[in-house]
């Protein structure tokens, strides 16, 4: 057995463009050329290319699932592929790009690393690219790879890419968007994918999947305040385990170690921390994002939903926040009414007490005066909750940061929330 | 520890799986985990014990029992019964036959795989299941590559893929009405890969069947079926003896073996990490049409 297997990271990165981009063309492209494309997939998808009339074999029949997507030829819903190299894995969050779905791209942003942005060389920075871009910065991802697209049909020129890099820097700098990078590519001809192109010399960088293969893993999450939200609480309540007590949880971010002072929130009392388990592994230390189970000295009441944190570290506690969200549905937000909010591993009441501005997600203009929302909006709201919760906002922190709207009438999710700021 | 935080592919899917168990036993009143005897539901049942240690695994396992399988299935499942000290419900394919539920296919490919939506939704609501945890993965096929990780099905059962609820970073919604319920796949962004390489890790015992043995096979399709008494053989097909192991394991009449000699778990990662074909690419199920699995999964199936 090769040796690295077990020892590979993972990339979570998500893929944005509009329909003829060739967001699907680039995804199996990767796909095709790290040869994690099996030949019963490449079968069936030459198949379906030929009943569908396609002279070339159409790529994105391999990520287009649904029977509706397939006999409408569009990308309804985020799809989640997965490939590996020799060096790392990776899971793509696969976004439609139109417009009426930038529910969609919230929601593949929302567990992404890093997101790639596909613009199309002939027509530059659009529209769709501001908002691509916006909405990926806004859900804290913290790289951008602007990949230029359709390079063959602009002669390879550098200077298109040049002009176009020019314009996307600027628009970087007025939406405060940092950290991203452009590789000029042709994802038909597989032009700097994964192997490097020879008819762009004047290029230098990487090609996409050698990026991929080496951008630094954020490993940021470990250096900031511990959070650990109680999922759940293991008491065996059996003659080997008699006392056993134990919270368990994901670690949301931070690390803790045995020994180490812990206040629970929101009640305020404080303990130390007597013994860290992963299952029944004993460990000196935790961090983010692993699932474990914490031992505390004493025996205090804590249960799902408490939130344990390092006493120097201690996050605000508020009823009353500023959110940016995105709505997911067709019930529109109403003002007033009553949503259930889960955070984190908790559930209270909210509701949303204004509309602050909605947000034209091309323009980024700010609309005021506006008494609901529709599915597809964003907007920043204010919304009070029935009960105090800590919180962070969500720069700080995107797992303490973040939070859904369910209708309790419909059990449905309807909106997506990240915290701003706190009162 | 050293100063370096890093946590690999393994460890990290790991985590997120047994975060995503714990809050199906928090989520729900009544969970089961579907336990197939195939490795995928091994080792889903492997990290929910691991999530709720010390404690005792919370949740039954259910078989849907097709009538059709390997016994050395039956004899893997009902020996991790014993070693987890767990509670077995078995829902019988049989059963709904001979009780007029469902009606056996008939023909040389005829097989109890969609037979088993029946059988399988019959026993949820027998039972008052108001969760089923699947080892379904996202990379097995196209249709699941969509499906949500808390996947909500209503009164009847079905799935609707094009009115899924969102799903955002780790919150997940349990929210129903009385009647409905909910599948979970705690092992969505696995890889056929992932799998064997965690089996590895952990060491965890496997049934011997995904090892090479020699078995009386016959050919259909190009693929290897195994000639068990109940399989009808067509008068041009003939049974060999020939060296193989499963790949996925699930009921006999649709389960393809692959020609191999794998040994050991690293054998059969170098065999995986060389071989160009889907394992669902052994799947007769699966090659009914090009939306097989969505049409069976709209209406109940795993």
């Amino acid at each position: 057995m090769e040796k690295g297997y077990l020892d590979m990271e993972l990339l979570r990165f998500t893929t944005a463009g509009s329909v003829d981009d060739g967001k699907s063309t680039l995804i199996g492209r990767l796909l095709y050329d790290s040869k994690s494309i099996f030949e019963d997939q490449l079968e069936a998808m030459k198949a379906a290319s030929i009943n569908r009339g396609n002279e070339e074999m159409n790529l994105a029949l391999l990520t287009d699932g649904l029977r509706a997507e397939r006999e409408q030829g569009i990308t309804i819903d985020v799809a989640y592929r997965y490939f590996a190299t020799p060096k790392r894995k990776f899971i793509i969050a696969d976004t439609p790009g139109h417009i009426e779905y930038t529910r969609n791209m919230v929601t593949g942003a929302s567990t992404a690393d890093l997101a790639i942005i596909l613009v199309d060389a002939r027509h530059g920075v659009l529209e769709q690219t501001v908002r691509h871009s916006y909405i990926a910065s806004l859900l804290g991802i913290e790289r951008i790879v602007v990949c230029l697209n359709k390079m063959d049909l602009v002669d390879f020129s550098e200077e298109i890419y040049l002009k176009i890099k020019e314009d996307y820097s600027n628009m970087a700098k007025k939406l405060d968007i940092q950290n991203y990078i452009f590789i000029p590519i042709s994802a038909k001809f597989g032009h700097n994918v994964v192997e490097k192109s020879d008819k762009m010399l004047w290029y230098k960088g990487k090609t996409l999947l050698d990026y991929l293969e080496t951008v630094p893993i954020g490993h940021s999450v470990v250096k900031k305040s511990f959070r650990f939200p109680v999922q759940h609480v293991i008491r065996p309540i059996s003659d080997q385990f008699h006392d056993f007590r134990g919270y368990s949880g994901r670690v949301a971010s931070g690390k803790i170690a045995k020994g180490d002072a812990i206040t629970i929130l929101p009640s305020g009392k404080k303990s130390i921390v007597s013994e860290l388990y992963f299952a029944q592994t004993q460990l000196e230390e935790a961090y983010a994002p692993q699932s474990v189970t914490i031992c505390l000295k004493d025996d205090i009441d804590v249960s799902r939903g408490d939130m344990i944190v390092k006493s120097e570290q201690l996050p605000k506690l508020s009823s009353d926040f500023e959110l940016m969200v995105c709505w997911l549905r067709e019930d529109s937000l109403q003002l007033r009414k009553r949503y259930i909010i889960r955070f984190a591993t908790q559930e209270v009441f909210g509701m949303v007490k204004c509309i602050n501005y909605k947000l034209d997600v091309n323009s980024l203009e700010q609309i005021k005066d506006v008494d609901m929302l529709k599915m597809n909006d964003m907007a920043k709201i204010t919304l009070h909750l029935s009960e105090e919760v800590p919180v962070d906002t969500y720069k700080e922190n995107r797992v303490t940061g973040s939070l859904i709207f369910i209708d309790p009438d419909t059990n449905d999710t309807i909106g997506a929330g990240m915290i701003v700021s706190i009162k | 520890m050293g100063q370096d935080y890093k946590i690999t592919h393994l460890k990290e899917l790991e985590s997120e799986a047994i975060y995503i168990l714990r809050e199906v036993a928090e989520q729900f009143q009544n969970p089961c985990i579907l336990f197939s005897g195939g490795k995928d539901s091994i080792v889903v049942t492997y990290l929910a014990y691991k999530a709720f240690y010390p404690s005792k695994l919370p949740f039954p396992l259910l078989h849907i029992d097709t009538g059709h399988n390997f016994q050395e299935t039956l004899d893997y499942r009902d020996e991790l019964v014993k070693k987890l000290n767990a509670r077995l419900i078995v829902g019988s394919v049989q059963q709904s036959i001979d009780e007029g539920r469902v009606k056996e296919e008939t023909g040389y490919s005829a097989s109890r795989n969609k037979l088993q939506t029946v059988t399988l939704l019959d026993t949820i609501e027998k039972y008052k299941f108001d969760v089923a945890i699947g080892g379904a993965r996202r990379d097995e096929e196209k249709a699941r590559a969509k499906e949500r990780i808390f996947s909500h099905r209503d009164e009847f059962g079905q799935w609707n893929p094009k009115n899924q609820r969102p799903e955002l970073w780790n919150l997940f919604n349990g929210h129903k009405n009385e009647g409905e319920h909910f599948r979970v796949f705690p092992i969505s962004n696995w890889t056929e890969m992932d799998v064997w390489q965690y089996i590895y890790q952990e060491q965890i015992a496997m049934p011997s069947l995904y090892f090479t043995h020699t078995r009386d096979v016959f050919q259909r399709d190009g693929q290897w079926l195994a000639a068990l008494p109940f399989m009808k053989l067509k008068p041009t097909e003939k049974v060999e003896t020939r060296q193989v192991r499963c790949r996925t394991i699930g009921d006999v009449t649709c389960t393809g073996l692959t020609l191999s000699t794998a040994h050991t778990l690293e054998d059969i990662i170098d065999e995986i990490a060389a071989t160009r074909i889907t394992e669902r690419g052994g799947r007769a199920d699966d090659k009914r049409s090009e939306t097989a699995m969505e049409d069976r999964k709209k209406a109940g199936y795993f």
